[in-house]
């Protein structure tokens, strides 16, 4: 990360924190951010313009097997390709967690490390926990306009499975923003 | 929509006909659960739902779906096409039982010995899983689960609804006998 990218980092964390307590809504444009998703790999939002993105914060690598948010999202890899869609993963964790956690797990998609400022960006989304320095569990689905088209906070004990995001995506695809 | 809220989710496809159920059809509650043959918990929660359909008699209606996570398991999906074959010839139950008993075991070699033992056909078996014929049937399973919110094996519905709590015999007692009390 360049520091004018960490400089934008936490401007829009500064942004996030006058908004306190609620996710990004529908409608409103998802702040960008460019992040680490392997120690020598930065993967940013503007990479998937023209697409749409499942950006799926969860609050720590290395949640009991079965139940796993991660390892749910990558069974079902295929579905959400089929709606031309990118899955993000994103958590505090830092990028050597998260390789160990994704070759543990054969995660066939990114993880980002939201680790430097730590969760600078979870807080540009309203999607982090300070009280217990995680991220949420949020999920929100974005446009290839860079648009949020659906958001959703669920409980933090509760994965929230996929069936909300790939109504979203469904939603994306038959019914095209108007410019 | 709105965001920051609970929102329930519902099985998108309810218990009919192409269903593997044990209990009677009328009865007020129906528990499903979305499983994989080679999920440790699934393990764990297999006597656990047989102690449940003890308790609850014909007050409950159970029905089992495939969920293998194939990319964590690598047994899952064929082992669910075994049930799935056992299933064609009327002993889905007997497999189920066999597979969730010996889920260390469930390389192809064995799912042939499990159908030997409960007294399959064996060339017709044989036949089905080399031919993958029960694949289609279990991703079907899969993708109603993903709709439904699936979210991890094992995972449950009370009369249609996830249930997001702990599922030892006594939470899954109560919440059926809960969801029977709730009007439809």
């Amino acid at each position: 990360m360049t520091s004018q990218e960490r400089a934008a980092n936490s401007d829009q964390r500064q942004a996030a924190e006058v908004r306190s307590g609620s996710i990004i809504p529908p409608g409103a444009p998802a702040p960008p951010f460019t992040l680490h998703s392997t120690p020598d790999q930065t993967v940013s939002l503007s990479d998937f313009r023209g697409q749409p993105v499942v950006l799926a914060f969860y609050p720590a690598d290395w949640s009991p097997v079965c139940g796993d948010q991660m390892a749910l999202y990558n069974e079902i890899l295929p579905e959400f390709r089929r709606y031309g869609a990118t899955v993000l993963g994103i958590s505090v964790d830092g990028a050597w967690c998260h390789a160990a956690f994704a070759s543990a797990r054969k995660l066939h998609f990114p993880l980002l490390a939201d680790f430097e400022p730590k969760g600078g960006v979870a807080r540009t989304y309203g999607a982090y926990r300070a009280r217990d320095g995680v991220a949420e569990r949020a999920l929100f689905v974005i446009d290839g306009d860079g648009i949020v088209r659906w958001s959703y906070l669920s409980p933090i004990g509760v994965n929230p499975g996929a069936d909300g995001i790939l109504e979203a995506l469904e939603a994306l695809t038959s019914t095209p923003r108007s410019a | 929509m709105a965001h920051g809220q609970s929102r329930l989710s519902r099985l998108v496809l309810p218990v009919g006909g192409r269903d593997h159920v044990l209990g009677p059809a009328d009865a007020p509650t129906t528990l499903v659960e979305y499983g994989d043959y080679e999920c440790p918990y699934c393990g764990l929660a297999h006597p656990i739902v047989k102690e449940v359909l003890h308790r609850m008699g014909p007050r409950v209606r159970f029905a089992f779906r495939n969920f293998p996570l194939a990319e964590m398991h690598p047994h899952a999906l064929r082992a669910a096409e075994a049930a799935e074959a056992a299933g064609a010839q009327g002993k889905f139950w007997q497999m189920h039982d066999t597979l969730y008993e010996h889920q260390r075991a469930l390389d192809e070699p064995d799912l042939l010995r499990y159908a030997e033992r409960i007294g399959l056909d064996h060339t017709r078996f044989l036949t089905e899983l080399s031919e993958h014929a029960w694949e289609a049937r279990v991703r079907e399973d899969f993708m109603t689960g993903v709709r439904s919110g699936v979210n991890g094996t094992p995972t449950f519905f009370v009369n249609g609804i996830r249930h997001d709590g702990p599922w030892d015999a006594e939470a899954l007692v109560a919440a059926l006998l809960a969801s029977s009390r709730r009007p439809a």
